[in-house]
Formats: structure tokens, sequence, C-alpha cells
């Protein structure tokens, strides 16, 4: 009798352990991954990496913990995936290629937001003859993107595209060449023009805007202004001035001190901030980001042409530009 | 004080229900279940879903077990769970060396538990921390299922240091709870009526494994602290022992002793359902997150605000009051006295405003359960193919309805228990409004649980 009861007790118990853990072995499709998202303060993303195989679809079953969150991956056009408490969302991922992908949250789920980052790392045969990519200009150029970089020159009125348009059908040789313009501040651009040009201060800073006008491709304008209210607003602030809800209780930045504690972003409605800074530091700046300061990088989860649509769409705080028709 | 006779039916009468309950065996196989049951739940807590709606181990201990045991399994049987509870059984195992028929080696000390804790506070502190913790626990399942690992490995240990159930009696921290409020539960396990004084007095050690529960059966007259083991009744003199149903009433409107302990306790389950249903019903999503947030600082103001109010305020309140009754009332007693057999009369107040909140709390939350049966682990199964059934709050309209009236129901209670204590403390005639402070702290709890349930 006694026996009895203790076996009963023991097969029971088998029982309900073995139908948990053989349920996982049979309905667990080894491609499903569950990711949950919680705020970087509680966590993050339950995992920081995702690996899978090229060619072989990853399914994730996500969830958050907290608040509301989106996933997105980082230099694609897929739409984003809602996260939302309690709820699971899912999402299929297949690619054809090698590599590290970067996935990212894209609701401002608080102060860290930015963090909620991770990478996907996809193995498979390497990629046959994958170009060698160029390395950025900032990096060509072996740019100092924490130095300070103020114009001295501030134009009289608004540098304007559209007035340099009506003078003139003609723009200098110098203003067409992509990298030029990219490499050098605007400042640096209008030293090098008035000293060619017989044209009047505002005259030769309507041409820098000109020029800047034809380094975006079609649609920037658009692409800069939704990337930067999605991504930079809560920091630099909808008029760039840095006063954005996330960063309005840090000091203000000082480039003494740079990197030694977050700090509020500059201020672009200052002129003397952009037009002393060249694209290409600007670009720099967005790809790298600070270096302790706070902020983010960005490098691994726009595309080059979004980079270059912001930082175009960041000179608009100071210059009138306008897109090719 | 005059004994007024309630009604009693011995059900131990008819041969075929006194061979069920004195065979171990039913009782066995319902608690070898439960066991189950309870190693199913630590383990989904572990494996399953981390989302606290999604997974079996949380929805299925906080929202099906512990609604069946507040709306049925408490008012209706008392500790009715305590008897097919699984958590001693392994750890009586080892302390007994048996499961169903005695014999085997016995593996413990023996111990008696330490005089100074035999009584209900470690249960009062262990109940309040399952209630400090309990918006994490919600929404946690890991936090769940370390709970109940730690329950076990705690009822093991003492098992096996201590005589017979002393953690289901002391420790327990639903032991608390269950144990004061089986006071109005319509089940009992007494002995004969006609027992001879001789009878009465045998000490039950002299019986095989004696009570276990740490009781002499021959002389029991509450149900506080009776686990409805059965054991007494498997014994030679089992036939000495009744179960029997009686009216909810029959033990509450005697007088009975209450310890100060018990006092605090009573006051504390009150304080702590009206905090539960602020935190879980109310509008006030701060207090949410303070609840939820354990160890941050709003915790520990929420902490310190929930022990001060169950603990301090409520207490005081009710010795305020209950001052005032000795006085006016010119009661010879001491205030001791009258303070613990007011908190006594307020159990009715406790419970039933319990039941009301469990009713707008499951009724809330039942619809997460169908899915959560499907799909037990939250890894996209659909045993039952009602896994994507979508969240729904049940009976809506009714549940204010059925809430208002078991909290006037509760005060109604309550009232005349006030009253008749009042009586039996010696509040007779012109004097018989004396008790009036205590009806009107009843009164104001039932509006606090009205305002906060029903708004
Ligand atoms: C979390 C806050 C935060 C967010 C979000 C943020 N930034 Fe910044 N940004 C800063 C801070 C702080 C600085 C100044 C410190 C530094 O340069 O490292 C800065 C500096 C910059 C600079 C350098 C300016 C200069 O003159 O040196 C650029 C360019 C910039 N941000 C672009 C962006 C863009 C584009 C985005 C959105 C895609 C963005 N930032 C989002 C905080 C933020
Ligand atoms: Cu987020």
């Amino acid at each position: 009798m006694e026996k009895l009861a203790k076996s009963l007790v023991a097969v029971l118990i088998l029982l309900v352990a073995a139908v948990p853990l053989l349920g996982q072995q049979i309905t667990a499709q080894p491609e499903t991954i569950e990711l949950r998202a919680r705020m970087p303060e509680n966590g993050g993303w339950s995992q920081e990496f995702i690996y899978g195989q090229v060619n072989v679809p990853i399914k994730l079953r996500m969830t958050s913990d907290d608040v509301v969150h989106s996933f997105a991956l980082g230099q694609s056009s897929r739409p984003s995936v809602e996260i939302f408490p309690g709820k699971f969302s899912e999402t299929e991922l297949t690619f054809d290629q090698a590599g590290e992908y970067t996935f990212y949250c894209t609701r401002w789920c608080g102060a860290n937001h930015w963090r909620m980052r991770g990478t996907i790392v996809i193995e498979g045969p390497a990629a046959a003859a994958q170009p060698t990519s160029v390395p950025p200009l900032f990096l060509q150029l072996g740019l100092d993107l924490d130095a300070p970089h103020l114009a001295q020159i501030i134009p009289p009125n608004r540098p304007d595209t559209a007035r340099a348009r009506g003078r003139t059908n003609a723009l200098p040789d110098g203003l067409t060449v992509g990298d030029t313009i990219w490499s050098k501040s605007p400042e640096a651009l209008w030293k090098d023009l008035k000293a060619d040009e017989a044209l009047d201060d505002q005259e030769v800073w309507d041409m820098v805007a000109w020029g800047l006008s034809l380094q975006g491709s079609p649609g920037w304008l658009a692409q800069g202004r939704e990337l930067f209210t999605q991504n930079c607003l809560a920091c630099h602030g909808e008029s760039g001035k840095g006063d954005g809800v996330m960063v309005r209780d840090l000091p203000p930045m000082n480039h003494d001190k740079m990197g030694s504690e977050a700090t509020r972003p500059p201020d672009f409605s200052d002129p003397a901030v952009l037009l002393g800074a060249s694209p290409a530091l600007l670009e720099g700046k967005i790809i790298r980001g600070g270096m302790g300061t706070g902020m983010p990088y960005w490098g691994n989860i726009f595309t080059s042409e979004q980079i270059r649509s912001l930082v175009l769409y960041l000179y608009s705080f100071q210059i009138e530009l306008e897109e090719r028709p | 004080m005059e004994k007024t006779a309630s009604y009693r039916f011995d059900l131990t009468r008819y041969a075929w229900v006194r061979r069920l309950l004195t065979s171990r065996w039913p009782q066995f196989i319902l608690r070898a279940i439960t066991l189950a049951g309870f190693v199913l739940v630590i383990l989904t807590g572990f494996i399953g879903s981390p989302v606290g709606s999604r997974n079996f181990a949380v929805m299925f201990v906080w929202i099906a077990w512990w609604s069946a045991l507040k709306l049925i399994m408490l008012p209706f049987g008392g500790r009715a769970w305590c008897s097919i509870c699984p958590i001693p059984m392994p750890g009586e195992w080892l302390q007994q060396g048996w499961l169903v028929k005695p014999g085997g080696k016995k593996f413990n000390l023996g111990l008696r538990w330490p005089r100074r804790l035999r009584n209900t506070w470690l249960q009062s502190a262990g109940f309040a921390a399952i209630g400090l913790f309990s918006a994490l626990t919600l929404t946690t399942p890991v936090v769940t299922a370390w709970i109940f690992v730690g329950l076990i490995i705690v009822a093991v240990v003492v098992s096996v240091v201590f005589e017979q159930r002393s953690f289901c009696r002391y420790l327990c921290p639903m032991g608390g709870f269950i144990g004061l409020y089986s006071t109005m539960a319509p089940l009992e396990l007494r002995p004969q009526p006609d027992l001879t004084l001789v009878e009465k007095g045998a000490a039950v050690r002299e019986w095989p494994r004696g009570c276990p529960w740490i009781n002499n059966p021959a002389a029991l007259k509450a149900n506080a602290n009776c686990g409805l083991c059965l054991e007494c009744l498997r014994t030679e003199t089992g036939a000495n022992m009744t179960l029997n149903v009686r009216s909810f009433d029959a033990e509450l409107g005697q007088p009975g002793a209450f310890r100060l302990d018990e006092a605090f306790l009573s006051l504390g389950l009150l304080g702590s359902v009206m905090i539960y249903s602020a935190v879980f019903q109310g509008p006030w999503g701060a207090l949410k997150n303070a609840a939820l947030y354990a160890g941050s600082p709003a915790w520990w103001g929420f902490a310190a605000f929930f022990l001060l109010a169950s603990f301090g305020l409520l207490p005081a309140l009710l010795a305020g009051a209950s001052a005032l009754v000795r006085r006016t009332g010119n009661l010879g007693k001491p205030l001791r006295m009258v303070f613990t057999r007011f908190s006594r009369a307020l159990l009715p107040l406790g419970l039933l405003s319990w039941i009301a909140f469990t009713v707008s709390f499951a009724f809330g939350k039942m619809a997460y359960l169908w899915p959560v049966l499907s799909d037990p682990f939250g890894w996209g199964w659909n045993l039952f193919g009602t896994a994507a059934v979508e969240w729904q709050p049940y009976l809506l309209s009714a549940t204010p309805v059925i809430e208002a009236v078991l909290l006037v129901a509760g005060l109604i209670w309550s009232g005349r228990t006030i009253l008749k204590t009042a009586e039996q403390l010696g509040v007779r005639g012109e004097r018989r409004w004396a008790a009036a402070p205590v009806l009107l702290f009843a009164l104001a709890g039932t509006l606090t649980m009205l305002w906060l349930l029903i708004g």
C-alpha cells in the first residue's frame, strides 16, 4: 500500500515535469526566438545578440515587460514592429548575406531609450566579392570630431539658395564636386569662394547655400526631417537649440570637459556652431556618436544616404536649402 | 452568558462518509494531485513565458487558486484547503516516514515550536510580505516560482527540526489568513458533544502520532487551529470525533477568546484588503507603480504606508473606539479584552471585504485564464483551442451589485456580532448604544471598501 502511494507521487511528478520539457522539444522550432523588450533601466532587450544563418528565416516572438517598445532593423527600410506589454508580436527576418545587423527600439521609452540596441549575427559563407567599403570621409580626413569648431565669420543674413539661383545660373566649379564641399565647413567654403569671386559677402554665402543644396539625393529634405523628428528631437529640440525633453536637466556642453559627463547638445540656432562644422564632421559625429557625452552613435542604424540627409537637414537650421526639382 | 443553540449536523453519522474520511487514500490522492500541480507551477514559473498574464503559474495560482480559495473553499470549507495542501507533504513524509500507512523510518528532531512564537505573528509578517510584493508576484512568474520553492524548503526544514505540522500552524503565510476566517465556515471537526471529562482530558499525544496540528482534538472548540487533516478520525478513539456542517454563525455567535496577535491579524487583513483594492482596482497609476517596483524609493513609501495603515492605524482606531465603549458602557473588563473581542467581531467584515475584492479582481482577470489553459507556458501552443480568446471582463454590469451586497452583508453580520459582543462584555439596558463607536468603525470600513471597489 505504502509503496503504491509512493510510486503514485513519483509518477505524477515525473509526468508533470515531462510535459513542459518534452513539449519544449516538440514545439520550439529552433528558429523561433523569444525577444523581450524592457526599458534599458530594466535590462533592455532580453538578448543583445541573436544568431542566425544566411537565408534561414528567423522568427521573432516579441513582447514587452514594461511599456510599449518597437523593433526595427538598422540600415533597412523595413517598417518597425510595435511591441506591447503582455502581448506577443511576431516578425520574420531573412538575411541573404552574412554579417552583423543592428536592431533597435524606435519608441522613446525613457531617457536611455537609444541604448536599446542589439546585434543580429548572421553566419554563412562570406559573400564572394564584397566590395571593400570605403571608410567614411571623417576617417579618411582624420578629423578630430570633438575639437571646438566655431565659425568666426557670420553671414549678415541667412544664406539662401533661391537668392543665389536668382542672381546667376552658373555655379563655380568648386561648388559642384561632392567631396570638396563635404570636407569643408561652410565658413571655409565661403573663404575659398570669396578669394576667387568678385561678389559681396552675402552673395558668397548664398552661393555656399546653393552648393550645399546640390549635395542631397532626391527627397532628402523630407527624409531628413522625418529622421530628425523621430530620433534626434528628444535631445536636440525642435528648433535644434539643444533643449529637448531628454536633456533639459543636463549641464550645457563644454568643449574643455568634453566627454567627462553627459551634457546638452550644442545650440544649432547659433550660426557659429553649424557654419564652422564641415558636413564630414557632422556626418562623423552622427556615425560615431559622442565620447561619453550622451550623443548616440547611429552608424549601424542609418544608411549612409539617410545620414547625408540628416546632415543637410541640420544645416537647414542656419541655411535656406532646397531640393533639386 | 447563556449559550444559544446553533445548528449542527453530524456528517460522519453516515457510515460511508466516515469510511471515506477514515481511509487515507481519497485525501492522499487529492494531495498527490495538488503536489503535482505545485511542481507544475514551479516549472512553468521558471521556464514558461516571463509575461505574467501569459504564464500558467501566475494565472493559475494568483487568479484561479487564490480566487477559488477566497470565494469557495474558505467561506464554505474553512481550512478545507489545508486538508489537501501539498506544501507540507514532502516534509511530513520525511518526518513521519509514511504517506498512507504508518510505519517506516522517522527523520526528525521533533523539537517543540518556541513558546514565544506559538501565535500568528510570523504568519502576519509572511502575509504582509506577500502583500508588499504582490504586484511584482502577479506580473513576474519567476517570483511566484521562487516563493513556492522557498515555501517547500522552509516547510521541509521546519518539519525535520520541529514536531508535527509546526510549519502549517505557526509559519505558513496563508495559514493565519485561512485559520482566522475559518471561524465563520459552516464546517467543523469536533469531539462528540457527550464525551466524558476523562475522554476530553485524554491527551492526544497518546495516540499513535498525535494531532498533527498540535491540538487536543477531544477538547477542540474552534476552527482556527484545526487543519482538517482528519488524522484524529483515524485513531482508535476516532469514533469520538465528528465532522459537522453548521450554521455560518455557529462559532462566531458564541463568546470566544481572541489573542492580541489574532486581533492584529484580523485588523491587518482588513487593512490589506483595502490596500489591495486601492492598488489593483483603484485609478491611481502612481500607487500601482509604487507597488510594482519593489525596492524603489516609491515602493518603500508604499510598504511603510501598507504596514502603518494595516498594523498601526486600524488597530489604533479600533483601540480608541474600544476605549470609548469601555468608558460609556462602564465595563469592568480590561481594554485589551474589549479590543480583542471587538476585532474578532470584525472578522465577517474582513472576510466579506476579501470576497468582494476577489469578485471584482477575479471576474476582471478570469478571461486571461482561457489562453493560458491552452498555452500554459506561453510557447504558442493551443491545446484546447482557446489560446486566442480575447481578454474581456466578465459580468461587468453585475459585479458592482454583487460587491455591494457582499459588503453590506459583511457589515450587517459584523454589526450583529459587535452588538452581541458588547452584550457579552456587559453592555446592557440603556447603555446599549455604548457600542456605537465600534459600529461606526465597521461602517467606515464598509464605506471605504464600497468607495474603493465601486467608486
Ligand atoms: C540622447 C540625446 C541625443 C540624441 C538622441 C541625439 N543627439 Fe546629437 N548630440 C547630443 C549631444 C549631448 C551632443 C553634444 C556632444 C557631442 O558632440 O558629443 C550632440 C552632438 C551632435 C552633433 C555634433 C554637433 C557639433 O557641432 O559638433 C551632431 C551632428 C548631432 N548631435 C546629430 C544628431 C542627430 C542627427 C541625431 C539623430 C539621428 C542626434 N544627434 C541625436 C545628444 C543627442
Ligand atoms: Cu524602447
